[in-house]
């Protein structure tokens, strides 16, 4: 029997004795979308957000964005008590339109990534990251 | 300027015209949310750095707004293009008014 | 995913507590893609009725957090080790030294210092862990103020003085003058503490591998120390963790710089003979 935490989460989140924080949303997070969009309705490709499945822990959680042809691109945590995490503006020059850093998360729930074209378009992906309380913090 | 904030930066010392090149930074800053409370209570004030640029020889790379939500001793991977010999510049932005800087120098070879 | 295996199982997990077999992972470490770092190997001689083989704490750890190891500016502890160059090179205290003036660059004096400590000290006729040295330097030859035991200062100093080890062996001497020393840390990591009656080895000797909640349980090695802590993102020293670690098992817990913690770092650090030094490593 080899069970792994995605095995077991898998199984059923509240039936099996495991501390993952609740799951969070926030409507901020739509305002701060909504002024950094104007409204706009967003793609879902052209942006890639790459974040850990299970948090190790959520004090300091690695992630990466990356759109081709970004003008700019903003990162949200929608759990957290503010969503804003960073926004990434790239300047003449950048290489590639990527950024990697690290981040800190209350508990589990969706990061997202909306980036600015510059064609104007916007595009999002979303990733959701479980946050979970360890055994033996020390 | 507040103690112990050192800044750590990979970047190559030469490059290839016209090579994008990978740079990481790291400065070590408590990066203090916000969200944290006292023994009794108090909420402890945000104290941030709230703003990070990489410019080449004046021209911009990068430039990112932080947020409290970045964990403490920010940490930036990203690639900057390298046209012609210069400096590369890197500024970060501390909530106190603050102002630290690192500079490392790229040949062309 | 195998689900109906699963489901079938899961009937039997619901009636017990969630203890699920993770045992340590296949990767291997490599430092700015030439240091290689030994993260198992057998178990030294006088573990060998109670464990075959030794991981490093990092084999343990989750595939990102694993990666922050693999290059020196990824490192978050790098930075305090740099500070403790900073320290390093700068003169204080009375005798108008700094530690340069006796040691000249790290890498050339403390190569394989951190990878022998802690380690019996002639003249003070005592074991002394690295953090004593360096405050029995200071004190003794600088004529400054010691380190506080925990501070950061210690800490970056330590960070400094365990890169120019790493990937050595670590080799801590257990018999000689420091066997009756050995023998007490040796009992201490068996006795049970705490209201929840638990011993180092409880967790670390008979249950590495498995899980605890949500924390893949490691076999408890310090040659990674000082460790940059995800979760409290700064470096940590055995003896922090040590306390920690009573703490939670509700006990009333010993002091940083103890003659009680003194004796388990010096047997813990022998349970990882054979393993590389890897500080500053990345825990969570």
């Amino acid at each position: 029997m080899d069970f792994t935490r995605r095995d077991t989460l898998a199984l059923g989140m509240g039936a099996v004795a495991l501390t993952v924080l609740p799951f969070r949303a926030n409507a901020a997070a739509d305002d701060a979308i909504a002024a950094f969009t104007g409204g706009a309705a967003m793609a879902d490709t052209g942006v890639t957000l790459t974040a850990p499945e299970i948090a190790e822990n959520g004090n300091t959680v690695p992630i990466a964005v990356e759109a081709e042809g970004a003008v700019a691109i903003m990162v949200l945590a929608a759990g957290n008590p503010t969503p804003g995490v960073a926004t990434f503006t790239f300047g003449e020059l950048a290489g590639a339109h990527s950024a990697s850093t690290r981040i800190r998360l209350a508990g589990t729930q969706d990061v997202i990534a909306i980036a600015q074209m510059a064609d104007g378009s916007f595009a999002k992906a979303s990733s959701n990251v479980k946050v979970t309380i360890g055994g033996c913090g020390g | 300027m507040a103690e112990g904030v050192k800044p750590r930066v990979k970047a190559p010392s030469k490059a290839a015209a016209g090579e994008a090149v990978v740079l990481k930074t790291l400065i070590s800053h408590q990066m203090e949310s916000g969200q944290r409370k006292n023994a009794d209570g108090t909420p402890i004030p945000r104290s941030i750095i709230n703003r990070f640029t990489c410019e080449f020889n004046g021209k911009s790379v990068i430039d990112i707004k932080m947020e409290p939500a970045i964990s403490t001793n920010p940490y930036f991977e990203f690639e900057a293009v390298i046209p012609e010999a210069g400096d590369l510049k890197f500024t970060w932005y501390d909530d106190d008014g603050s102002v630290y800087e690192d500079v490392k120098s790229v040949a062309i070879g | 995913m195998k689900f109906k295996a699963m489901t079938a199982v899961a009937a039997l997990l619901l009636s017990v507590p969630a203890m699920t077999l993770a045992d340590p992972d296949e990767d291997s470490l490599v430092i700015n893609g030439e240091l290689e770092v030994v993260t198992e190997t057998a178990a030294p001689a006088h573990l060998s009725d109670a464990l075959d083989t030794i991981y490093s704490g990092w084999r343990f750890r989750e595939d990102e957090t694993q990666a922050l190891q693999a290059d020196d500016f990824d490192n978050p502890g790098m930075v305090f080790a740099d500070l403790g160059l900073d320290q390093w090179n700068k003169v204080e205290g009375e005798a108008g030294k700094s530690c340069a003036s006796c040691h000249g660059t790290p890498e050339e004096s403390m190569k394989g210092v951190r990878a022998v400590y802690p380690k019996w000290n002639e003249t003070a006729g005592e074991v002394r862990t690295l953090a004593m040295q360096i405050n029995g330097c200071r004190t003794e030859n600088m004529k400054a103020e010691p380190y506080k035991y925990t501070s950061g200062e210690m800490t970056n100093m330590e960070a400094l003085i365990s890169v120019q080890s790493r990937g050595m062996p670590v080799d801590v001497a257990i018999d000689g003058p420091v066997q009756a020393t050995w023998e007490a840390g040796k009992e201490m990591y068996y006795t049970r503490f705490g209201q929840l009656e638990l011993s180092c080895a409880n967790c670390h000797e008979d249950n590495y591998g498995n899980m605890i909640r949500a924390d893949h349980l490691s076999q408890g090695q310090i040659n990674g120390f000082p460790t940059y802590r995800l979760k409290n993102a700064k470096l940590n020293q055995v003896h922090d963790r040590f306390k920690g670690c009573i703490r939670d098992t509700r006990g009333h817990t010993f002091d940083p710089g103890s003659p009680e913690f003194v004796a388990l770092e010096l047997y813990v650090a022998s349970r990882g003979n054979g393993l590389s030094v890897e500080g500053p490593s990345v825990r969570n």
